[in-house]
């Protein structure tokens, strides 16, 4: 049986999630989402540019009927822009699926909490299903779950720093609460990083920087693809325990 | 007729409804959403929703995002 996950009712295989921002081009980026191997690709929602019509489109390259389209509301700091940025992405493609995030601070992107639920609680009444960015706080991911939050996504260090899960207490804690899907979002910078956020059981990482900014990026989008694979299997086969001393692995009896 | 697209001001002929704005601007209804005047424009809508002078008006699309 192969092992899928849930959410909002949508069944999927692949446990990655690629930004579609900082690439070159949308050419690298849709080779980027091959390489992944992804099913789900998160999209921004801006105005359209009126001047230069031949500017590519991002639908053009990554299809919406091959990757579900995630509608982010990236660069709003209040419920209230986020809420009308996501009722124009639900217009523009149909999809009630979407990624809530509402920020408090440019220097650290971090999510402001308070709007955060506030929007979350307002979007669910609308009929949204809400993925949410967080801070790795347990206390809020519980309170965004008991509002209708689709899937739970703390970040593991700030977004777009590349400095990996620097709260592996919180994210296992978050992972154990939860009822619903629990994604790793923003902070990962390399292979390991996303293999270890998939041993502490979360059910899908979520990463754009990391592959947009590598300097191969196709290459590491494929090597994502495989340390996102690896930590799945690694936490479904459960680890040995750790202990503090050696224990030989060859046998002591018989020796010469 | 004033309208406010996408932060700037047009001046147009009138009248007009949003589908020929879309039109104006050799737009495709499908891959973008309108709002205006903080309201939603439905698609089904575009081509009875008559603009009025000094509308403010959003023409969004999907785009490369994180």
């Amino acid at each position: 049986m192969s092992d899928t996950y849930e959410i909002a009712g949508r069944t999927f295989l692949s446990r990655l999630i690629i930004g579609t921002g900082k690439y070159q081009d949308y050419a690298e980026n849709a080779a980027a989402a091959e390489a992944a191997g992804v099913e789900i690709v998160t999209v921004a929602v801006r105005r359209v540019n009126l001047t230069d019509k031949d500017k590519p489109l991002l639908v053009d390259y990554l299809d919406p009927s091959d990757y579900t389209y995630l509608p982010n509301t990236a660069g709003c700091f209040t419920a209230e822009e986020a809420i009308r940025t996501l009722r124009l992405a639900r217009e523009a493609g149909g999809w009630k699926l979407v990624k809530l995030e509402v920020l408090a601070d440019q220097k650290t992107l971090y999510p402001d909490m308070m709007e955060t639920v506030r929007a979350a609680e307002l979007l669910i009444k609308e009929g949204f299903d809400v993925m949410v960015y967080c801070t790795d706080d347990p206390v809020f991911a519980r309170k965004l779950e008991d509002v209708g939050c689709c899937a739970i996504m703390p970040l593991g260090a700030p977004i777009g720093s590349g400095l990996g899960i620097q709260n592996p207490v919180n994210i296992r804690l978050i992972v154990e609460q939860a009822r619903v899907p629990v994604l790793v979002d923003a902070g990962v910078g390399t292979a390991s990083d996303a293999a270890i956020a998939m041993e502490l059981g979360c059910d899908a990482v979520l990463m754009n920087t990391a592959i947009a900014e590598a300097k191969d990026p196709i290459q590491m989008a494929r090597a994502m693809r495989y340390a996102v694979i690896a930590g799945r299997e690694a936490y479904l086969a459960g680890r040995m325990p750790k202990k503090l001393y050696a224990d030989p692995s060859s046998p002591l009896a018989g020796l010469i | 007729m004033k309208i406010t697209l996408n932060g700037e001001t047009h001046d147009l002929e009138g009248p007009l409804t949003v589908g020929d704005l879309l039109d104006q601007f050799d737009l495709k209804p499908t891959k973008i959403a309108v709002e205006r005047n903080l309201e939603i424009v439905p698609k089904s809508a575009f081509d009875s929703e008559e603009l009025h002078e000094g509308d403010r008006l959003e023409v969004v699309q999907f785009v490369g995002g994180g």
